[in-house]
C-alpha cells in the first residue's frame, strides 16, 4: 500500500572514523605474510636475467644437494598445468582475434622479460631456499631483446612470439573513421600532438605473497594470498588449472596491503606455489621482494599515442582522432587486452561533446614485465591524452583552458559518446566552476607576477575527466569481450540477538569496506555500526562475489542495501504477526517496527529473536531466520567525473618543478563516508602527481634491463613532494544503482597528470613536454632557450 | 647464534643465524609480526621500530647488533589496551588506508616528535622522508602526527588537547 | 643475504685482528649501505667485525683548531652535537641531510668514508674542509684518502678511527637531491677561510673532487654569479638514468652559487 519509508540516513554519508583502524593501530593487522602454518617450507624462485633468450638447459643438480631444500622445480614439472588465460578476448579490426603469445607458468623453452620465473626451490627457510636458487645453473641463449613500444611495433624488431609476427597482439578501432576524415576535412582548426603515457610500477607496500597448503582434514587446498578478488582467482584455479575441484579449494585474502590493481590478476608465482605445495605435501610460501616486485608485478600504463582534435573557429571540438601503440610486455596479462580498448577508447569523448571520435590502438608485445590494470588502468591514459589535446588548443587558439572547455561541456544528461558509453548523469559544468574557485583561477595572474618577482616560472593547468566505475554490466561487459560476469553479491545474516553480518564478495585492500558497509547497514536496520561486522576475502565463507578493482564497491553496496531491504520486507511480514495486524500497514523506521493499527511496537533486536524463536507467526507460511542474499548487476556503469587544478613552480636554474597548490572538485554522486572518499582522492592524487612528476618505469632499450627495479631508482611520492590539497565535492546521483554512488578511488590518478603538465606547459610556454616531467627535461627546455637568446 | 633481545619490556633468548636480521627475527622468531616488510633497500620504512627509544629501520639491521638494547615495537605502544595518543590520532585523522606502512609510520612519527616534541606539518613532512606509504598521499598521516604530537604534549602537562600549536 | 660469521670486538686492537686474520672479513659499522647491498647478494664477506663496541672509534668533542668525531658517530649524533653545530655548522647541517631520519640514526661517518660513494655527502665536506682521516695506522688529508669510485687509501684491513675537522664558522653545502634515492645527483661544499676558498663538488659521477677554478675566480673576488663562466671540466661528470653528465655539471655550478648565498658566508 504505502511505499517503504526511506531509512533514516544517520551514518551512512557521514564521516565516521574506521571500525578495522584498530587492529592496523596494534600491529595486529593479518596479511599473508605474518602467517605460518604448522610445517612450513619457503619458495624462491630462479628468474630470467635476461630480457630475451631461449634455456638450453638447466642443472638443478647443486640446488638439491643444497642444505635444507626440499624439491627445485623447474618449467617441465610444470608442464600439466595449460598456459597463463587472458580474460578478454580482443578482435581486430579485420575481425581476427588477438594473437595471444603463450604464457607458461614456469618457462620451459625461451624466456622474454627479466625476472620470468625459470624455476622455483622450495626448502626449509627462506635463506635455504634463496641460497639453493642461487645454485641453479642456466644455460642461456641470448636472443635479441626490445623494450621500447615503438621499437617493437617497427620493421625489423625481435619478435616475442612466433604467432604474432610484428609483435602485434591486435589491430583495434572503436568509433567512426570516416566521421572523423569528414569533420576534419571541414574544421578551423586541427591540432595534432605525439605523447608518451609513462610505464609505471604500483608499488603496493605490502609485496605479493602467497602460502598454500594441502589441509588433510578439510581435504581441500588452502591457500593464503594478498588478492583484490579470492573468490574470482578461486574459479580460476579451479577451472583453469584444475588445482583441486572449486569445493576443495579456499582461499583466503586476509589483509591486503595495497593493490591498485596490482593485485587483481592471476600471476604465474602463485600458481606455481600452490601447485607445488600440493606436490611436495608441505605448505609452501612465497613473499615478493621488492625487487621481485619490480620486476613481475604487472605494470600500469605505457602508450605511445598521436591524436589529432579538430575545432571550429570558435573553438568547439568537431573530432578526435587517436593512434595509440600500446606496450602489453612479453605476455597477455589477465586483463592487459581490456586495458588500451575499452577501459581507454571508450573515454576519449572526455566531458565534451565530440560529434566524431576514432581510436585505433595496436597492441604490442615488448620484453617487459606484462601490463595490466593501474589505478585507473586505460581512463588515465584517456583522460591523459584528451586533457592535454585540450591544453594544447587552448594554447593554439588562445583562449582560456576553462573557456575552451566550458565551450564544450557535456549539458544533458543521459548522453552517448561516440564511442560506446552512456554517461548517466553529471553536472559538469558545476564541476569546473567550483573547481575554478577552489583554485582561485582568476587571482592566477598576480600569483604569477609574485612568483617572476622571486625568479620562479608560474604555471596553472586543468584536467577535466569523465571515468567509468561500478564494474559491471554483465551483458555489455559479455558482448564487449568479457569472460566472466561481474556482478557482485552480499549475504545479510541478522543473529538471533539482533547484531549482523554481512558477508561481501567485495574485498577491501584499503578502501574501508567494513566501515562502510556498515554504515550503510546500520542505518537500514537502525542500529549502531558496532552491532555490523562485515566479512570479506574467505571464499569458505563467502561464495559468490568478483572482488575490488575499478572503484565497483557501489556495485557490492547495492546487493547489501538489497539483501537488507529483502530482510525488512521478510521481517514486516512476521512483525504483522506478532503485533496482530496486517502485514501492509507495518512500518519499519529508525529500528521500530509499528503500525497505525496499533501502539505496540517491536524493536529490530526483539524482532530479530522472534524471527529464530519462530513462534507468534506461522512457520509454513514465513520461514524462521532472517538471512537474505542479492547478487546486483548494475543496468550501466556510472560516470564519476571532476575538474583538477595544478599550480606549479619552476626553478629555472635547476628545472625543478614544484607543485604549489592543487584543487579537485569531484563528482562521485553520493558518497558513503566522505572521510574516506577525501582519502581515496588524496591518494589517488598522489599517484597522478607521481606520475607527472616523478615516477617512471625505465627499461635499457638493447637489453631489456630494468634500470628502476628498486626505491633506489623509481622515485616514489614521498611526505614532501607534494603539498596540501584543496577538494571539494559536486554529487549527481547515478541512476544506475540504488545508491546514487559512483566511485572514487581513481579520480586523483586520471585527474592529476594532464592538470599538472598543463601547468608545466603554461609555465614554460611550450605545446607540450613528457611525463615525468623530471627537472632535466625542463631544464633542457630552459637551457635550449637560453642558448636561443644568447 | 645465541643472543639475547629485549623487546617491548620482555627479555628474549634466541638460537638464530649470525644473517638474521633484526625484522626477521621479530616476525618469524618472536611472532610480533606488527612490523613490515616493504622493500630490500631500507627506503620504505614499514620495518621502523624504535632502538633505545630512536626510530631505525630493522630491515637494516642484524638482530645480533641489537643485543644489549632495548627494541620497542609497534606492539609495545598500547597500554593495557589502551591506544597510545598518535595511534589515536591515526585513527582520529583516517592517517591509514591499507594499514601496511602504518606501523612504521607511527614508529617514525614518534621519533619526530621526539627530536620535536611540537612540529609543524613542515617539518614532519620533511621528517617523514624514510617512510613511504602508498595509499594516503600522505596528508592525513601528516596530520595524525601533528595531532598525535599535541596530545603527547597535552597529555604530558594535563593540558586539554585543542589547545596547543600542533595543527 | 649469504651466510657469514660474526663478532663483536670491544677494543681496536681485537678488531683488527680479526680483520687481519681473514681477508674476505669487511667491518661493520652502521651497516645502512653494506646490510642492503649483502641483501642484493653482491657482497657475501665471510665475517662481519661489528665495531658497535670498539670505544676507541666513538666521540665528539672539540679538538685543537675544529673537532674531533669518532668514526663510528652516526649522522644523527653529528647533526645533532652542540660542538659539531658551533665550530662546523654547514657539515652539522649535511649530517642532518643525508638519508632518512632512521638511516641517520644507524649510519656512521666512518662507514660513509670508507665506502666513499661517488654521490655521498661527506667527502664534499672533508675534501673542502681540508680534514684528516685518522686510522689505526696513520693520517690521512682527505685530498689523499678519495681516491675514486668507492675507492679510498685505506689498505686491507685498516680501520677509519676519527676523522678531524677544522673550524669552520664560513660554509655551508647545498644538495639536489636524487629523486629517488635521494643522494646527491649532485652536492657542493663551499668553503671560506682567511685563505681563501675551497670547494668540493660531490655526485659528479667520478668521485668527489675540488673545483680549484671556481676557487681561484672567487679567491680573486668572482661572485656566484661569475661563475657560469668559470671553467669546470666535463670529464668529471658522467651521466646515468638520473641526470646526463652535462646537467649534472649545470647543477653543480647552481650549487656552488647557492652556497655562496648561505647566509654563512654574510660576515
Amino acid at each position: 500500500m504505502n511505499a517503504p519509508p526511506a531509512p533514516p540516513l544517520r551514518k551512512f554519508g557521514t564521516a565516521v572514523p574506521r571500525l578495522e583502524d584498530r587492529r592496523f593501530l596494534m600491529g595486529a593487522g593479518n596479511y599473508v605474510d605474518d602467517q605460518l602454518f604448522p610445517g612450513q617450507t619457503w619458495a624462491a624462485f630462479v628468474r630470467s636475467p635476461h630480457g630475451h633468450a631461449a634455456i638450453r638447459s638447466i642443472d638443478t643438480r647443486a640446488a638439491r644437494a643444497a642444505p635444507g631444500v626440499i624439491a627445485v622445480l623447474t618449467g617441465a614439472d610444470f608442464a600439466s598445468l595449460p598456459p597463463m588465460p587472458c580474460g578478454w578476448m580482443i578482435h581486430s579490426r579485420d575481425g581476427e582475434p588477438m594473437r595471444v603469445g603463450e604464457r607458461r607458468v614456469v618457462a620451459t623453452q625461451r624466456v622474454r622479460y627479466v625476472g620470468e620465473p625459470v624455476a622455483v626451490v622450495i626448502a626449509e627457510s627462506r635463506d635455504a631456499a634463496r641460497d639453493a636458487a642461487d645454485l641453479v645453473e642456466v644455460d642461456w641463449d641470448e636472443l635479441p631483446a626490445v623494450a621500447d613500444v615503438a621499437a617493437a611495433a617497427a620493421d625489423g624488431a625481435p619478435e616475442l612470439h612466433a604467432n604474432a609476427p610484428g609483435n602485434l597482439a591486435f589491430d583495434w578501432e572503436l568509433g567512426d573513421s570516416a566521421a572523423v576524415e569528414a569533420a576534419m576535412a571541414r574544421s578551423a582548426h586541427c591540432v595534432t600532438l605525439t605523447l608518451r603515457n609513462n610505464r609505471l610500477v604500483p608499488n603496493a607496500i605490502e609485496p605479493r605473497a602467497i602460502n598454500a597448503r594441502w589441509d588433510p582434514v578439510e581435504e581441500k587446498l588452502d591457500i593464503r594470498m594478498t588478492h583484490q578478488n579470492p573468490i574470482g582467482m578461486r574459479m580460476f584455479y579451479a577451472a583453469v588449472y584444475g588445482l583441486a575441484a572449486e569445493h576443495r579449494l579456499r582461499i583466503v585474502s586476509p589483509d591486503v596491503g595495497g593493490g591498485f590493481g596490482s593485485k587483481a590478476h592471476n600471476y604465474p608465482e602463485e600458481v606455481a606455489v600452490a601447485f607445488a605445495a600440493k606436490l611436495v605435501g608441505r605448505p609452501v610460501k612465497w613473499t615478493a621482494e621488492r625487487t621481485e616486485a619490480f620486476l613481475t608485478d604487472a605494470h600500469g600504463r605505457d602508450h605511445l599515442s598521436t591524436a589529432t582534435l579538430a575545432l571550429d573557429p570558435d573553438g568547439r571540438f568537431l573530432a578526435l582522432r587517436v593512434d595509440t601503440l600500446a606496450a602489453m610486455g612479453a605476455y597477455l596479462s589477465s586483463t592487459g587486452s581490456l586495458i588500451p580498448t575499452y577501459m581507454y577508447a571508450t573515454m576519449l569523448s572526455g566531458q565534451y561533446a565530440i560529434p566524431a571520435i576514432h581510436c585505433r590502438t595496436r597492441a604490442i608485445y615488448t620484453n617487459t614485465a606484462p601490463v595490466d590494470a593501474y589505478r585507473g588502468a586505460g581512463r588515465p591514459e584517456a583522460a591523459y591524452l584528451v586533457e592535454r589535446m585540450v591544453g594544447l588548443a587552448a594554447r593554439r587558439l588562445a583562449i582560456d583552458e576553462a573557456e575552451i572547455r566550458r565551450r564544450n561541456l557535456i549539458r544533458h544528461f543521459p548522453y552517448r559518446t561516440p564511442v560506446e558509453w552512456v554517461y548517466d548523469s553529471g553536472n559538469y559544468e558545476a564541476g569546473l566552476d567550483q573547481a575554478l574557485a577552489l583554485a582561485d583561477w582568476a587571482g592566477f595572474p598576480a600569483r604569477k607576477a609574485e612568483a617572476a618577482a622571486r625568479g620562479r616560472l608560474r604555471g596553472i593547468g586543468m584536467s577535466a575527466y569523465v571515468e567509468a566505475c561500478g564494474i559491471g554490466p554483465s551483458a555489455i561487459l559479455a558482448r564487449l569481450g568479457a569472460g566472466a560476469g561481474m556482478w557482485d553479491s552480499a549475504e545479510v545474516r541478522v543473529h538471533p540477538a539482533g547484531t549482523v553480518e554481512v558477508l561481501s564478495g567485495a574485498h577491501s585492500h584499503g578502501q574501508g569496506h567494513a566501515t562502510a558497509i556498515a554504515q550503510l547497514v546500520a542505518d537500514r536496520f537502525g542500529i549502531p555500526m558496532e552491532q555490523v561486522s562485515v566479512i570479506q576475502g574467505d571464499t569458505d565463507r563467502i561464495q559468490a562475489g568478483t572482488g575490488t578493482y575499478g572503484s565497483r564497491a557501489s556495485v557490492g553496496m547495492s546487493a547489501t542495501a538489497r539483501a537488507c531491504d529483502r530482510i525488512i520486507e521478510k521481517a514486516k511480514r512476521i512483525a504483522g504477526h506478532l503485533l496482530a495486524v496486517p502485514a501492509e500497514t507495518v512500518d519499519f523506521a529508525d529500528g521500530l517496527f509499528a503500525s497505525a493499527a496499533t501502539n505496540a511496537t517491536l524493536s529490530f533486536g526483539e524482532l530479530a529473536f522472534a524471527a529464530h524463536a519462530a513462534s507468534g507467526f506461522p512457520t509454513d507460511e514465513i520461514e524462521p531466520g532472517l538471512v537474505a542474499q542479492s547478487f546486483f548487476d548494475p543496468p550501466n556503469f556510472t560516470f564519476p567525473s571532476g575538474v583538477h587544478v595544478a599550480e606549479i613552480e619552476i626553478d629555472p636554474e635547476t628545472g625543478q618543478t614544484e607543485v604549489v597548490g592543487f584543487a579537485a572538485a569531484d563528482d562521485f554522486g553520493v558518497l558513503a563516508n566522505p572521510m574516506i572518499v577525501e582519502g581515496q582522492v588524496m591518494g589517488g592524487v598522489a599517484q597522478g602527481l607521481g606520475q607527472a612528476l616523478l615516477e617512471t618505469c625505465v627499461y635499457d632499450p638493447e637489453t631489456a634491463q630494468l634500470m628502476t627495479a628498486s626505491f633506489m631508482d623509481y622515485a616514489m611520492p614521498r611526505a614532501d613532494s607534494f603539498p596540501e590539497l584543496r577538494l571539494g565535492f559536486g554529487c549527481t546521483p547515478s541512476p544506475s544503482n540504488p545508491l546514487g554512488m559512483k566511485g572514487c578511488g581513481e579520480a586523483g590518478a586520471i585527474g592529476a597528470p594532464a592538470a599538472v603538465i598543463n601547468a608545466v606547459c603554461h609555465a614554460l610556454d611550450i605545446d607540450h613536454i613528457d611525463m615525468p616531467a623530471t627537472a632535466e627535461r625542463v631544464w633542457e627546455i630552459l637551457e635550449a632557450r637560453r642558448r636561443e637568446q644568447g | 647464534m645465541e643472543m639475547r633481545l629485549e623487546v617491548n619490556g620482555t627479555a628474549h633468548r634466541l638460537d638464530l643465524p649470525e644473517r638474521t636480521l633484526l625484522v626477521h627475527a621479530l616476525r618469524d622468531q618472536l611472532r610480533l609480526t606488527g612490523t613490515h616488510i616493504g622493500c630490500d633497500t631500507s627506503q620504505c620504512g614499514a620495518c621502523t621500530v624504535h632502538l633505545d627509544g630512536v626510530a631505525v629501520k630493522s630491515c637494516t639491521m642484524l638482530a645480533v647488533q641489537a643485543e644489549g638494547r632495548r627494541i620497542t615495537t609497534i606492539e609495545g605502544l598500547a597500554k593495557d589496551g589502551a591506544l597510545h595518543p598518535m595511534q589515536l590520532a591515526f585513527h582520529i585523522h583516517h592517517g591509514l588506508q591499507c594499514g601496511y606502512c602504518t606501523p612504521g609510520m607511527i614508529m617514525a612519527g614518534l621519533d619526530i616528535v621526539r627530536r620535536h616534541p611540537r612540529p609543524d606539518l613542515g617539518t614532519i613532512r620533511a621528517e617523514l622522508e624514510g617512510n613511504l606509504c602508498r595509499c594516503t598521499g600522505y596528508h592525513n598521516i601528516i596530520r595524525a602526527i601533528a595531532a598525535g604530537a599535541e596530545a603527547m604534549a597535552a597529555a604530558a602537562t594535563g593540558e586539554r588537547p585543542g589547545e596547543g600549536q600542533g595543527q | 643475504m649469504h651466510a657469514f660469521a660474526y663478532c663483536r670486538p670491544a677494543a681496536l686492537a681485537d678488531a683488527l685482528r680479526e680483520l687481519a686474520a681473514d681477508a674476505e672479513a669487511r667491518p661493520l659499522a652502521g651497516g645502512q649501505t653494506l646490510l642492503p647491498v649483502m641483501r642484493a647478494r653482491l657482497a657475501a664477506p665471510s665475517r662481519l667485525v661489528d665495531l658497535a663496541r670498539v670505544r676507541e672509534l666513538t666521540g665528539i668533542a672539540a679538538a685543537p683548531g675544529g673537532l674531533r668525531l669518532g668514526a663510528m658517530e652516526t649522522h644523527a649524533a653529528i647533526a645533532e652535537h652542540p660542538a659539531v653545530k658551533r665550530l662546523a655548522p654547514a657539515l652539522a647541517r649535511l649530517a642532518g641531510g643525508i638519508g632518512d631520519p632512521q638511516v641517520r640514526n644507524r649510519g656512521t661517518i666512518g662507514g660513509s668514508l670508507a665506502n666513499n660513494d661517488p654521490a655521498a655527502c661527506y667527502p664534499a665536506a672533508l675534501l673542502a674542509l681540508g680534514a684528516a682521516i685518522e686510522t689505526d695506522r696513520r693520517t690521512l688529508a682527505a685530498e689523499d684518502f678519495f681516491t675514486g669510485l668507492f675507492a679510498t687509501a685505506l689498505a686491507p684491513g685498516e680501520l677509519v678511527v676519527a676523522v678531524q675537522v677544522p673550524a669552520a664558522p664560513a660554509a655551508a653545502y647545498v644538495k639536489f637531491p636524487q629523486p629517488a634515492s635521494r643522494f646527491a645527483l649532485v652536492g657542493a661544499f663551499v668553503l671560506r677561510t682567511e685563505a681563501g676558498y675551497r670547494v668540493a663538488i660531490t655526485g659528479g659521477g667520478m668521485g668527489v673532487f675540488r673545483w680549484t677554478e671556481a676557487e681561484a675566480a672567487l679567491d680573486s673576488g668572482a661572485t656566484g654569479a661569475d661563475l657560469a663562466g668559470v671553467p669546470l671540466d666535463p670529464e668529471l661528470f658522467t651521466g646515468d638514468l638520473h641526470a646526463s653528465a652535462r646537467y649534472r655539471r649545470a647543477l653543480a655550478r647552481v650549487a656552488v652559487a647557492r652556497a655562496l648565498a648561505d647566509p654563512a658566508f654574510a660576515a
